[in-house]
């Protein structure tokens, strides 16, 4: 067992890692190394087979495996090192690894920096307190899509899907091309979860009706899954009494909501959002470990693959600076902070020493004109509508951050009718 | 008639008017892929289709394809039936053609990734 030097280390080689190792190498980091747990380099859009992917990069609509295949090519061009089948089990303040793999056992990868890019996982069942026995027959979306698109088998014949997630549209169909019946989709909040495109497409085309304000109360079956008790919710999301009914079913899949993944980037000690679940990052996407930066999914969820290489891209650049003692010292402290339409949010600071770009979900959906801004007139845009399924952001110019007073120590973003 | 415009993640809601298979109108649209949208869904709609094909050999057993561009809608359970039929040797290679002219709509069906034939282990 001998340990790995490297300037910049990669934690995962989905869309965030392998474009941080692109952005670390065009930076003039030396070694890259990207360790990825799979066999194979792409992570979660390898399984993710239809179109949709990559519009913004690459001016053209691709499949996940596609977008991922011209990702890789320009990080293996860039002189990007990959490890796959390797497993990071340990991380540690000053961004050291611990991994293991089958050819070289366990040992420590060090690094000048280090980026967390594990991306994020699915809300399973356990999380949404149904009652009922656990057959088997249920499934979260993104399970079944790898059943489905990289396995080669179908989950079931006739499937329920609760939640209206993207990855749950998409699955029904899916399952419906497959020569599945899909009885319905279930969403518990009044709006649908995932884009409306994907409303249209996946189930609109085909006839799968779609419920707001509806929810699963009981499953049913003891070894197969043999159908689900359905209900309606009021305005308050309780129950509306008598709305209760049976759907037949042998599956049911889970678009209940995404979670960051960040047990490493806990063991390494950089501070997690409550709210987010992702580490707490300024705009140099640096996490609160100085040597330890953050992209993608495992920092809070994004709508588009594209956004999160971007952020890949832009995260890989600045642990390059900082492996090289380039990055600039932060020089001030402002914090952003969501206004009332706004939960989810990162960065949740800014140093003032870059341009920033402040991502947001609103809570409540704004189906009229509606101003997207930052305070203290630091941007403003005007929108058609705002929604929670569609991410929001606000840019912040370094000149205009410069310019605030010094008792200015808090931005608030947020979007509002005008 | 409305609909949403499926041709990028934006999903803008258009409001098209057309007499007989010519659209006349489109309203709401944020950019023009919106207008080519609303014709072929007059006249032919059209989506872009993907599923798997069986792979033989393979490092996996199945490879992800697609259609290399948009499909008649009406045909998609046709081609997907027809894809559903065939099996295809590893190695595959992303751009290859697995099926050309499939069900006679002109459209290829093209691998979309690269999958490389297993291993064999004594």
């Amino acid at each position: 067992m001998s340990d790995i030097h490297v300037d910049v280390a990669v934690v995962g080689a989905g869309p965030a890692g392998v474009a941080a190792g692109i952005g670390a190498r065009e930076a003039g980091a030396g070694r890259v190394l990207v360790i990825e747990r799979d066999w194979d380099l792409g992570g979660i859009l390898q399984q993710c087979i239809h179109p949709g992917f990559g519009l913004h990069t690459f001016k053209e609509e691709l499949t996940g495996p596609e977008y991922m295949h011209r990702w890789i090519e320009r990080a293996r061009e860039a002189g990007v090192e990959f490890m796959t089948n390797s497993m990071v089990f340990g991380a540690h303040p000053d961004g050291s690894l611990d991994v293991m793999n089958p050819d070289r056992g366990v040992f420590r990868v060090t690094s000048g920096a280090t980026v967390l890019a594990m991306g994020c996982r699915e809300r399973p069942l356990g999380a949404i307190n149904i009652p009922g026995s656990r057959p088997a027959g249920i499934y979260t979306a993104g399970t079944a899509q790898r059943f489905v698109n990289m396995e080669g088998y179908m989950p079931g014949d006739r499937a329920v899907i609760l939640g209206s997630g993207d990855i749950g549209l998409i699955m029904a169909r899916r399952m419906i091309w497959e020569g599945a019946k899909v009885e319905a989709v279930f969403e518990i909040m009044p709006w649908a979860g995932g884009l409306r495109r994907n409303i249209a497409q996946c189930l609109d085309d085909y006839g799968i009706p779609f419920y707001l304000n509806h929810s699963v109360v009981r499953v049913h079956g003891h070894d197969r899954l043999e159908g689900v008790t359905v209900v309606e919710l009021d305005s308050d999301r309780r129950p509306v009494p008598g709305s209760e009914r049976f759907v037949p079913c042998d599956t049911m899949l889970l678009a209940v909501g995404l979670i960051p993944e960040n047990e490493l980037s806990r063991m390494a000690g950089a501070e997690i959002h409550p709210v987010t679940g992702g580490p707490i990052l300024n705009e140099l996407y640096q996490t609160t470990r100085p040597s330890i930066f953050a992209a993608g999914n495992v920092v809070i969820v994004y709508d588009l693959a594209d956004w999160v290489s971007q952020e890949g891209v832009a995260a890989g650049r600045n642990a390059a600076l900082y492996a090289a003692g380039a990055l600039p010292e932060p020089a001030r402290r402002l914090a952003i902070r969501g206004g009332k339409n706004v939960r989810l949010f990162s960065p949740h600071y800014v140093t003032g020493g870059a341009d920033a770009t402040v991502y947001f979900r609103v809570t409540r959906p704004i189906e009229k004109r509606c101003r997207v801004f930052a305070d203290h007139g630091l941007y403003e845009r005007r929108e058609r509508y705002a929604r929670p399924g569609e991410m929001n952001e606000v840019r912040l110019a370094r000149e205009a951050l410069a310019a605030l007073p010094d008792d200015v120590t808090e931005i608030v973003v947020d979007a509002e009718e005008v | 008639m409305s609909m949403i415009c499926v041709r990028c993640p934006v999903g803008c809601d258009i409001k098209v008017t057309a007499e007989g298979d010519e659209v006349k109108s489109v309203e709401g649209n944020s950019c023009p892929r919106a207008l080519e949208f609303a014709r072929d869904e007059v006249r032919n709609p059209t989506r872009v289709f993907a599923t798997t094909v069986r792979v033989s050999g393979g490092r996996l057993p199945v490879c992800p394809v697609r259609s290399r561009g948009p499909a008649p809608k009406s045909r998609l359970f046709d081609i997907s039936r027809e894809v559903a039929g065939l099996t295809v040797p590893a190695p595959v290679k992303i751009g290859q053609v697995i099926l050309a002219d499939a069900c006679g709509t002109g459209v290829d069906i093209i691998a979309s990734r690269d999958l490389e034939a297993r291993e064999v282990t004594a």
